[in-house]
């Protein structure tokens, strides 16, 4: 870590406009930084440094000129399910070989016309589905954080684990992400770091690898809630391109920061105190509810009573919907193909190849609950289970609680290739259950570092806010971050 | 769902078999490509006959991440098409997908309404005959549903030895699947129903209806049962591609499904191809092997909702329908009902027809369409856009008619040679010396001279007053047609002394 990589968003922002430095130097230094360290954590499956040496050179015209952007000159990490023109836009699946889009993400876009400049693309679980980036044809991210009593590497989490190894190993001031069940929030509490991730259709999803696209919602990780503010109001906006994206005024969330939380009534919702979860998370959760008390909040308690319905009606959606996004990939227009004289052993062969483990996994899911005769036990239900989420919910706002504080997540980094994981992708999918129900309700959640576990190891804090009020979440997410300081990991590697 | 027979039962209808009578039952299926200038879900243009692949938008081709938007335009065309079918718009309805692997199908799923289609029940009014008697019978034909959905593009399979093309031209390209219901109970009454539906949209404007290019096509169920019972089991034809094949298809089918039974045997549920070229039905496939579309509730787009205003707006501007006007041509004109359906069988026609008759009389400018111009047409095998007599030439010789400037059967004259060398009637009139001759000294003389050289015939006349026709036909001989008939008839009877 240099002293250049270890500045924040907001910092380096600063310190650029005041030409303490250039955008070229800064580049450089996170481009030096990467060299250094990819090969062990694995975060970036493309480095992009011409383009990135491009983008801040002209960076730093426009800031000599004093007509900067918000994020002018800042270098960024991008998720590789994110479509980056003429850039590696894999969704590091296999399938996907080679493929380079003609167009841009609006997300990328937005962040590019705020003048940021892109470091490469960044590691993932294929098409975002895992909970630990080992799904990756690419192979695992590695987490920078390792246990007090051992070498052994961890996983940071996933599906975003590059972005959130990204920044909290100082690849990068920030990282786009996206979050379908927790893959913002997971790998960013796996990581020391700040994720959130917004209201569904505060930002575009056109341009976005599609998943599950009635839950995916783009969303920052970066190093504090601060740089994650300032991330997320050049990311989101409303796009014609994706009718699912609202058109509302973006505010200044980095206003939010710092004011206080005095007032304000948190949620404690019973149902997320789960049987077999270990005393250090229930420990955690009470000290960020102390936290929010004494610095004024209201604490109370709620019931969200469908909460233990969230999980297995998640992985009905999810998956259902992931069937269909993902039927595309069939060989015939892009990306990889098995050739045979049959265009269904085409298919097959391709398909076949193409995806990984959990991928066909989810498909055939999907492809079972959909089916005739099966529809209505499994899919309807589980919308109508939604519903009954989003009331849970509801209910609670309309009782006047501003924000929910839960645990993020229910242990904190496993170790790559954990035995017990791998056996059963039920304990892997549990991995989201803190999580999965702010999807299923389209609502924002915030995950940040609020302490260490007994291994050394940082866990974080979820918060749930009302549709589109992200600004209550980054008072109160700012509030924890005060009061349990910033988690850096040791370098080793 | 429970399927209404709605139709009572009529022997008439009925056609035989070997061992009793059967009634054909047929419910269709037409897909109507919308007329609108992009697609339904992205902006790629629409036209017909472009290279392979040049209309074709990033979502067209399902590129990663790509996300459909819904084309308004497409929306107004659906609602307008319910409002002519008479049917129920519903203000709140969902997009599904129909889950399939094709390589002409990018998205691996085709984007339609399952569930909840933009617009309900409806009805056509057919007109079937004549019979025996020369009568022409009005039947209705439910509309069950009709719902927005993508077409698919096209394979290619004859440019390669060992591979396979695919143009995605009309990929995404909008389509209205108009649902009937089992209502229609003959060949005849089928061709009817497409002939009407076809008629009705081309009105409307929201399909071109040329079903040799495929912007209309039909699906044709058949069932056939003894008189009294319940439906049989149907097997559906797929693409019927012009309307006769429609009526052959279904015949064949009919006979098909008739001969199977009488031999104690079953009908399999299936979906069948009709061959033009033999005039026969073949299997596709059965039930069993029927897909599974998995639909459901595509997630990229919201439930497509609009308000009363949006639908009371297109419903005020929507254009007269062929059978309100037809009514209309017949009490405001006084017009027969047949002139009026054949004036009416095209909106091009009945506007042509209407701009003849603007402040004319309606039923000489209806002979004058009818028998003359649409005459002429159809022995060139012309349509009504490439006439080369306009409604307002036509116009201007009608009212040379009325003015008494020229004569009916001159003016067939003229109407040859503005068909044939176009020009202004009246100038033609004038230039040619076509003109009636009205000025009854002219005609006198005329009458005179033909009296002078033939003494034997006034006298045979004096004794037999109808010989003064013999007279009028030689004044009108000698002035070339051009004297006004009634008067040389007048004059020549004066002249004459006869009554």
């Amino acid at each position: 870590m240099s002293d250049l990589t270890s500045l924040t968003i907001a910092e380096a922002r600063d310190k650029l406009r005041q030409k303490e430095f250039t955008s070229a130097e800064l580049t450089d230094a996170y481009l030096s930084a990467i060299r250094g360290a990819n090969e062990k954590l694995n975060a970036y499956v493309t480095v992009t440094e011409d383009k990135a040496r491009a983008m801040a050179k002209a960076s730093d015209e426009r800031l000599a000129k004093g007509d900067g952007g918000a994020l002018e000159g800042i270098p960024l990490g991008i998720k590789d399910l994110f479509a980056t023109k003429d850039v590696h836009t894999q969704a590091c699946s296999h399938i996907l070989d080679r493929f380079t889009p003609p167009y841009e993400s609006t997300v990328t876009q937005n962040l590019w016309n705020a003048g940021a400049v892109m470091l490469g693309k960044l590691n993932m679980d294929e098409f975002a589905m895992g909970s630990s980036n080992e799904t990756s044809y690419y192979g695992p991210v590695t987490n920078p954080w390792r246990s007090k009593q051992s070498n052994e590497n961890l996983v940071p989490g996933g599906s975003s684990g590059g972005s959130a190894t990204a920044v909290s190993a100082f690849l990068c001031a920030g990282a786009t992400a996206t979050d379908t069940g927790g893959s913002i929030r997971q790998p960013a509490a796996f990581t020391g770091t700040v994720g959130i991730k917004p209201t569904y259709g505060r930002c575009s999803r056109w341009g976005i690898v599609a998943f599950a696209s009635s839950l995916d919602q783009a969303g920052p990780i970066a190093r504090d809630v601060r740089d994650a503010a300032i991330m997320l109001k050049e990311m989101a906006s409303v796009d014609d391109k994706d009718t699912t994206s609202l058109d509302r005024p973006v505010p200044d969330y980095e206003a939010a920061v710092g004011q206080s939380v005095k007032g304000l009534k948190i949620g404690i919702p019973k149902e997320y105190r789960i049987e077999g979860m270990p005393g250090e998370i229930d420990e955690l959760w009470q000290r960020g509810i102390h936290w929010l008390k004494d610095a004024g909040a209201q604490i109370v308690d709620i019931t969200l009573p469908h909460t233990k319905y969230a999980l297995p009606a998640y992985y009905i959606v999810a998956p259902a919907e992931a069937s269909s996004n993902l039927a595309r990939y069939d060989g015939v227009r892009y990306g990889l193909r098995e050739q045979s004289d049959d265009v269904v052993d085409m298919y097959e062969g391709t398909r076949s190849k193409g995806f990984g483990a959990e991928v066909k996994r989810r498909i055939m899911i999907g492809t079972y609950v959909l089916s005739a005769g099966y529809y209505d036990a499994y899919y309807l239900k589980a919308q109508k289970v939604r519903t009954l989420i989003k009331r849970d919910f509801d209910l609670a706002f309309e009782n006047g609680v501003d924000a929910i504080l839960t645990p993020a997540t229910p242990s904190s980094a496993f170790a790559i290739d954990d035995a017990e994981m791998a056996a059963d992708p039920v304990k892997m999918y549990l991995n989201d259950i803190f999580t999965v129900t702010v999807n299923m309700a389209g609502l924002p959640g915030i995950s940040v570092p609020a302490g260490l576990d007994a291994k050394g190891l940082p866990l974080g804090l979820q918060l749930i806010g009302r549709p589109f009020d992200e600004e209550t979440l980054f008072r109160a997410a700012h509030t924890i971050e005060q009061a349990a300081g910033r988690f850096t990991p040791e370098r080793w590697w | 769902m429970t399927i209404i027979d709605a139709r009572q039962f009529d022997q008439k209808r009925t056609v035989p078999g070997v061992t009793g009578d059967w009634e054909i039952i047929v419910g269709m299926e037409v897909h109507a490509q919308v007329l609108s200038r992009a697609k339904l879900f992205s902006g790629a243009s629409t036209e017909f006959g472009k290279a392979p692949n040049a209309n074709v938008a990033l979502v067209d081709a399902a590129m990663p991440g790509m996300l459909p938007v819904i084309n308004e335009e497409c929306v107004r065309q659906a609602v307008r098409t319910g409002l002519g079918l008479r049917a129920k718009i519903n203000n709140r309805s969902v997009f599904d997908r129909k889950n399939y692997f094709y390589p002409d199908l990018p998205q691996g799923y085709q984007i339609s309404q399952f569930k909840d289609p933009i617009v309900g029940e409806g009805t056509v009014v057919i007109s079937v005959g004549p019979d025996r008697k020369g009568e022409f019978e009005e039947i209705e034909i439910g509309i069950e549903r009709l719902h927005l959905e993508q077409d698919a593009g096209k394979s290619i399979h004859d440019r390669h030895p060992s591979m396979s093309c695919v143009d995605l031209n009309r990929t995404g390209v909008a389509l209205m699947e108009i649902v009937s219901k089992p209502d229609i109970r003959s060949a005849d009454e089928a061709k009817a129903y497409l002939t009407k539906l076809r008629m009705i949209l081309r009105y409307l404007g929201t399909c071109n209806g040329n079903m040799d290019e495929g912007s209309m096509r039909a699906d044709v169920n058949v069932s056939v049962r003894r008189p009294g019972e319940g439906f049989g089991t149907r097997c559906e034809i797929k693409n019927v591609n012009s309307i006769r094949f429609v009526g052959q298809a279904i015949e064949h089918e009919a006979r098909r499904q008739i001969a199977i039974l009488e031999e104690g045997g079953t009908i399999d549920q299936e979906t069948r191809l009709f061959d033009p070229g033999k005039g026969e039905t073949r299997a596709m496939r059965s039930k069993e092997e029927a897909h599974d579309y998995r639909y459901f509730p595509d997630p990229d787009l919201l439930p497509l909702e609009f308000d009363d205003a949006f639908v009371e707006g297109l419903a005020a501007e929507l254009t007269e329908l062929p059978d309100t006007k037809r009514a209309r041509f017949v009490t405001e004109l006084g017009l027969s009902v047949y002139d009026a359906s054949i004036l009416v069988s095209e909106k091009a026609i009945a506007d042509f027809f209407e701009q003849v008759a603007e402040g004319r009389d309606g039923k000489l400018a209806a002979n004058w369409v009818i028998n003359d111009l649409l005459g002429a047409l159809n022995k060139d095998g012309r349509g009504i856009d490439e006439t080369p007599v306009s409604a307002r030439q036509l116009g201007t010789i009608l009212d040379l008619i009325g003015k008494g400037t020229i004569s009916g059967k001159i003016a067939k004259d003229l109407f040859a040679i503005v068909w044939e060398e176009g020009g202004d009637p009246a100038e033609i009139v004038e230039s040619r010396g076509m003109k009636q001759v009205t000025d009854t000294g002219a005609i006198e003389t005329a009458v005179d001279e033909v009296i002078a050289a033939n003494p034997d015939k006034v006298e045979q006349a004096k004794a037999k007053p109808s010989l003064a026709g013999w007279f009028v036909g030689q004044v009108m001989k000698a002035t070339g047609g051009k004297a006004n008939p009634k008067a040389v008839n007048a004059i020549v009877k004066e002249k004459l002394g006869v009554e």
